[in-house]
């Protein structure tokens, strides 16, 4: 057990995460998952992310690119496939096996 | 639809509807779907919700000027526009007009995690984009319920289907939802509670093999609408609705007359013939010349350089010219110029709503004077008794609101002689029927023609015998013998006895003219002998008579002179009186 964190960790220090999180206006969804989102980046990826936020009432085009109905959507570009949350990201172990990201280090950074 | 609207313009504001351009459902909605609002349609697989949803939006924008947006959540663009193309929808050109606009809805479970508070602003967002970029007034989203399978949480969805039909309602678009059809309820997912303006059920149903798809608009608020179950077709061009009752029996009338093609059936009819727009029956038992009867009239129509249209279900062109040739009936060269065109199919290779709207196609098409459909019996094998009542109905009143003469045929069976029934019961919705039948005497058969009634016109009560020979179709004298009319061999019969017992009569009247003769010559020398014998007698008595006025002369002069003689002096006055005297 304890030799595998270090494995995984230096996968994941190969692999770098784009994330994309959709929010329609500043609604306390939309600002609460923007507010999760900046810290499981912080905790668990930092460096190795890159995070796009984008405001739907703004582009509005941008909605039909990445099939976004609901709103808030996080997805996860890269790595590959492409992984959807939705929802305000209050759930974090959700969103860590979501984004695929080892909940194991949540655990030790706890 | 229309002259509803213009009929009644000061009455309160009707509901505001945006046509659909689909032949025949503007009809049963009164003007189309209810305009800004949304419209449900349901049925089970295969009942052509998505193409309606699609001949609703490309009609719009191409006849009526609305652009609109089509959110497809089950078929991508591509799929869609490669099932539209064969019936002439061309979805890239009016994409690229600013017409239309798809928009592909994925929604894939295995993509999606949530976590957490949400809701669909996003197809808000990507609904309104796609309205503001082309201006859109319809909106078709089909199927929405796909969005049950993509998210976990049914009550947020419940409650954001809820605020997108609110929303739709107030952006004013005109909306149609297809949905599939649930068990027991109009749709699986129960949409209809959400959609209450208008709800159209599509059903697919198969009936002895054949069929047949029905439309029935379950309920639309705030306007009246046909109640009944239409059938309808996906052909060629897309939807048609076939409303039976549409029409309100208020098509023009024409006053021309067209000839039966055999001279002496005209002759039947009080006005010679029948009437341009109406509709003729013809009904016989197998082997009266029924086909022969409609050919000759179809050669009639044909031969004023009028167009005719004859549908054939027994017999293909090439036999039907051929037989009509052996009985005087040419149809080779109308066809060839053109003025006939022979249709020959099988009843059953079509239901019976495709054979309709086959009809319809070439009607419009073609534009014939006059339609033959030979026989309409056959279409029996193809659906029941009331189906082929109702289509054939629909058809009639079709060909008369395009005020065309037509023509059917059929065939009523063996020899129970119904004839106030034929089997399709359509006797009551024709103008003129003529019935056609056999007469079966002593070891040969006849055929005799009757016409049963003639709508706005007077006709002969006769049965006549007619023959089909060499130079067509003759009608024979009425003959009628002591029990009745006679046919066939005893009507020769009857004609020679008829024609002896003339001669026999000729030549009574001619021995009584001689005697006559005779009595008036023996009449005439007793005359001339009266008349000598009387010359006779007067001449006597003349002599008599003279002789009486001598011999009075003679005595009144003697006596004269004696009284002269008797008082010469005595009186001059009596005297100059006696003289005088």
């Amino acid at each position: 057990m304890e030799t595998n964190p270090d494995t995984t960790t230096e996968g994941m220090d190969k692999e770098y995460w784009e994330l994309r999180l959709y929010v329609a206006g500043q609604t306390p969804k939309s600002v609460a998952a923007i507010a999760n989102l900046k810290k499981y980046c912080e905790q668990h990826l930092l460096g190795r992310y890159k995070l796009e936020v984008i405001d739907l009432l703004q582009h509005p085009q941008l909605a039909e690119g990445d099939q976004i109905l609901a709103i808030p959507t996080l997805v996860r570009k890269v790595p590959v496939p492409i992984r959807k949350i939705i929802g305000d990201l209050s759930n974090e172990e959700r969103v860590l096996v979501g984004l695929d990201i080892r909940p194991i280090e949540s655990k030790l950074t706890r | 639809m229309q002259d509803k609207k213009t009929s009644s313009p000061a009455e309160l504001p009707t509901l505001p509807k945006a046509p659909t351009g689909i032949e025949g459902l503007d009809e049963i909605t009164e003007g189309g779907l209810p305009k800004g609002r949304p419209t449900l349609i349901c049925g089970s697989a295969g009942c052509g919700k998505t193409l309606m949803g699609i001949e609703f939006l490309v009609r719009g924008a191409l006849e009526f000027g609305e652009p609109g947006v089509l959110m497809a959540f089950e078929e991508t663009a591509e799929e869609l526009t490669a099932n539209v193309t064969s019936l002439g929808f061309d979805l890239p050109a009016l994409q690229e007009q600013k017409l239309l606009r798809v928009d592909h809805v994925h929604v894939d479970r295995s993509e999606i995690e949530e976590t957490g508070e949400y809701d669909l602003e996003g197809l808000f967002i990507r609904l309104g984009y796609a309205i503001d970029s082309i201006g859109a007034k319809r909106v078709v989203l089909d199927t929405i319920e796909s969005l049950f399978g993509g998210f976990p949480n049914e009550a947020v969805l419940r409650s954001e289907i809820r605020r997108l039909f609110r929303w739709l309602k107030d952006r004013g678009v005109t909306t149609v939802i297809t949905a599939e059809r649930g068990d027991g309820t109009l749709t699986r997912q129960g949409l209809e509670e959400y959609v209450s303006d208008c709800v159209i059920l599509l059903d697919n149903r198969v009936i002895d093999q054949i069929t047949t798809r029905r439309l029935r608009v379950v309920k639309y608020r705030g306007s009246t609408h046909g109640t009944n179950e239409y059938p309808y077709l996906i052909s060629e061009e897309g939807i048609s609705v076939l409303p039976v009752t549409s029409l309100k029996l208020e098509h023009e009338v024409s006053d021309q007359i067209v000839s039966s093609g055999v001279p002496a059936l005209d002759e039947m009819f009080g006005r010679k013939g029948f009437y341009q727009g109406s509709s003729i029956l013809l009904t016989g038992t197998a082997g009266t010349a029924k086909t022969t009867l409609a050919a000759a009239f179809a050669n009639q129509i044909a031969s004023q350089n009028k167009r005719c249209l004859y549908f054939a279900f027994e017999e293909s062109p090439q036999q039907l010219v051929r037989n009509m040739r052996s009985v005087g009936v040419d149809l080779a060269p109308w066809i060839e110029q053109g003025l006939l065109h022979i249709e020959a199919s099988r009843p059953t290779l079509n239901g019976l709503e495709r054979h309709l709207v086959v009809i319809h196609k070439l009607v419009k098409e073609l534009k014939p004077d006059a339609v033959v459909i030979d026989p309409i019996s056959n279409l029996i094998n193809v659906g029941n008794v009331n189906e082929v009542r109702s289509m054939l109905t629909r058809l009639i009143d079709f060909l008369k609101v395009n005020n065309i003469t037509a023509l059917f045929t059929a065939l009523i069976s063996g020899r129970t002689n119904q004839l106030d029934a034929t089997e399709e019961g359509v006797s009551s919705l024709v103008d003129t029927w003529i019935s056609v039948r056999d007469l079966e005497g002593v070891g040969e058969r006849n055929r005799g023609l009757s016409i049963l009634k003639s709508r706005g016109m007077s006709h002969s009560n006769q049965v006549r015998e007619f023959v089909v020979t060499d130079h067509g179709i003759q009608l024979l004298d009425v003959v009628i013998g002591p029990t009745g009319i006679v046919t066939g061999a005893s009507r020769l019969t009857q004609q020679l006895q008829e024609q002896a017992q003339e001669l026999a009569l000729r030549q009574e009247l001619e021995r009584k003219d001689r005697e006559l003769e005779r009595r008036r010559r023996v009449l005439e020398a007793t005359i001339a002998n009266l008349r000598t014998e009387f010359e006779s007698v007067e001449e006597e008595l003349r002599q008599i008579n003279s002789e009486e006025l001598t011999r009075h002369q003679t005595f009144t002069e003697g006596r004269t002179a004696a009284v002269s003689e008797m008082s010469g002096r005595g009186a001059p006055g009596h005297n100059t009186k006696s003289n005088n005297q």
